[in-house]
């Protein structure tokens, strides 16, 4: 068999199953999305940009954009701090490395729909015996409605600290293997010439190695923000207190089978995380991956 | 100087313990709800385990039929597997073709696949489900498992891999009379086993804990998957606490046992993926 019916046999498939599967529907959500399409996935009634208008317009979608930055402002510098933390420990210690690793790349294992079951039934349910306001009522704080309270937004909490259990133990692994890819003669020149070990070491050395680590960490995190949908639906539903742009999509296309909003969002969500990665890429180059 | 370092020692052991215990808590707070009575759970003290661990909880939750959870793990024990054979069978080969079998037009293809990873398959929900019921696939086993088979970011992958594989061992194949198809199945594939069992092992499990998909597409009863079956207890009026934490336990148990056994190429996998992603 020659190299081109080889390639074919070998490609064909996969790039059949992408045109229909992932191209197709872009290009028909496109078209749909300057139409009126209400109950149908027919571009049937051509309104040019009115969808889009809507959407950009103040209202919920808007909104929801805001909440993925406040979401983001709040997950991606917790998770970075605190994985890198956790992370540093690991790599200092000797005994029980492998057992403490485990444990904390355990939960990764469970999807986010267990993860919101346990935090709002179990952790913060807002009753008595809900273990946040066991532990609280021992303090003699009164119960706390964590899911349902405005000011203070203790759902942010409850939201962020479900994502912290989940994700850490991921990032935990990515900055570990970063550490031990700095050479440890780095940090034996540094004592040479006086660094003391701990704060200065780690600011002028470890920090600077781990770079391409960060960045990537960064922004895995927040594409992974972005996305965000399973644990705002499990935990707050439909409510407008925070609604992520994924739960506001679900519940116009899904809910309202408003498909017309539905693909216009969809749209604009595509070309926002676009250009991110354009910008990212022009930044860090874009073929570097590619070696 | 000596004890200054043994109390840093120490220190940092004791705040990776706290750290564990925190990390561990919600595994316990599973276990222990999931064999408890509902009194127990609510008990205005808490109750540090159930005296008399109540295994029957066990049975009940198959035996209500309002949550389907049986139908419910074989629809996602089902879409799991086969979710992950086609994935890796169609991007290896995809991947390898990218990186080994010369094509005048390989590069514009290559561009067309890379250009998917700029927008994550979740932000297309919405245009994926169109396709889904314009194919008549609405709650079905193909709705759910065909359009996210054809991952760009794992045909990647491969070819990154198969890009270091060593050119010598596929010369030898050559060689012996193989054509390209041979060489994969014979020389290359079996020589790969670490790295498809760890892209195995992750599509495994991303495709077990999936939600927003399954719960777009398979909207019938019949169609639940554990996720969404979980989802629907958790929000549902009136709530059986031991039986939702016990369907809870159960469908994490087959994810917790791959981790024990197979978390050499988990790490393995997530190492590759996160830093070459």
């Amino acid at each position: 068999m020659g190299a081109t019916p080889a390639f074919w046999l070998f490609m064909g498939p996969f790039l059949a199953g992408l045109v229909v599967f992932v191209y197709l529907p872009i290009a028909w959500s496109f078209v749909l999305s300057f139409n009126r399409a209400q109950n149908t996935v027919q571009p049937r009634e051509f309104i040019g940009f009115q969808n889009y208008v809507d959407l950009l317009s103040p209202g919920p979608f808007l909104d929801s954009l805001w909440t993925f930055t406040i979401f983001a402002a709040i997950i991606v510098p917790l998770t970075f701090v605190l994985s890198l933390l956790l992370a540093v420990l690991l790599n200092q210690i000797t005994a029980a490395r492998a057992f403490f690793r485990s444990a904390f790349f355990l939960p990764t294992a469970c999807s986010y729909v267990v993860a919101s079951l346990v935090w709002k039934l179990s952790i913060f349910n807002g009753v008595r015996f809900g273990l946040a306001n066991q532990v609280l009522s021992v303090f003699g704080v009164e119960n706390i409605a964590w899911l349902s309270s405005v000011s203070p937004p203790w759902y942010w909490l409850v939201i962020a600290t479900v994502r912290l259990w989940l994700q850490l133990g991921f990032y935990i692994i990515l900055f570990l293997a970063g550490l031990q890819r700095i050479s440890p003669e780095l940090y034996e020149a540094a004592y040479v010439d006086g660094a003391k070990a701990g704060w200065q070491t780690f600011r002028h050395i470890t920090l600077p190695q781990l770079r391409t680590t960060s960045v990537a960490v960064l922004l895995l995190n927040l594409i992974a923000a972005y996305q965000a949908f399973d644990e705002f639906y499990n935990l707050l539903g439909n409510s407008s207190l925070a609604r992520p742009p994924l739960v506001y999509l679900y519940y116009t296309a899904q809910g309202n089978q408003d498909y017309g909003h539905g693909s216009a969002g969809a749209m604009i969500l595509a070309a926002l995380i676009v250009l991110v990665t354009l910008a990212q890429s022009r930044v860090y180059g874009f073929g570097k991956a590619d070696t | 100087m000596r004890r200054a370092r043994i109390s840093v020692t120490v220190a940092r052991y004791a705040a990776l313990v706290v750290a564990t215990v925190l990390f561990l808590l919600p595994f316990y707070l599973m276990l222990r709800n999931a064999l408890a009575t509902d009194r127990e759970i609510t008990g205005v003290d808490w109750t540090i385990f159930p005296s008399a661990p109540r295994w029957g909880n066990i049975a009940e939750v198959f035996e209500d039929s309002s949550a389907n959870f049986a139908q419910a793990l074989f629809n996602s024990a089902f879409i799991a597997l086969a979710q992950t054979a086609g994935t890796v069978l169609l991007s290896s080969m995809a991947g390898y073709a990218l990186a080994r079998i010369p094509f005048r037009y390989a590069t514009p293809i290559f561009y067309a696949v890379l250009l998917t990873l700029m927008v994550p398959p979740a932000v297309t929900f919405v245009p994926s489900f169109i396709i889904v019921s314009r194919l008549g696939w609405v709650n079905s086993y193909q709705g759910i498992i065909v359009p996210v088979l054809f991952s760009g970011f794992t045909a990647f992958l491969f070819r990154q891999y198969f890009l270091n594989f060593p050119r010598e061992l596929e010369e030898a194949g050559r060689i012996d009379g193989l054509g390209y198809l041979g060489v994969f199945w014979r020389i290359v594939v079996p020589n790969s086993l670490g790295f498809f069992a760890a892209i195995s092992v992750i599509t495994v499990i991303a495709s077990w804990n999936q939600f927003l998909w399954p719960l777009v597409v398979g909207q019938d009863r019949s169609m639940w998957t554990v996720q969404v079956s979980l989802s629907t207890l958790m929000t549902a009026q009136t709530i059986n606490l031991h039986q939702v934490f016990m369907a809870a336990l159960i469908s994490i148990v087959p994810l917790v046992l791959v981790f024990v056994f197979l978390q050499r190429y988990l790490v393995q996998g997530v190492a590759e993926t996160g830093i070459k992603g």
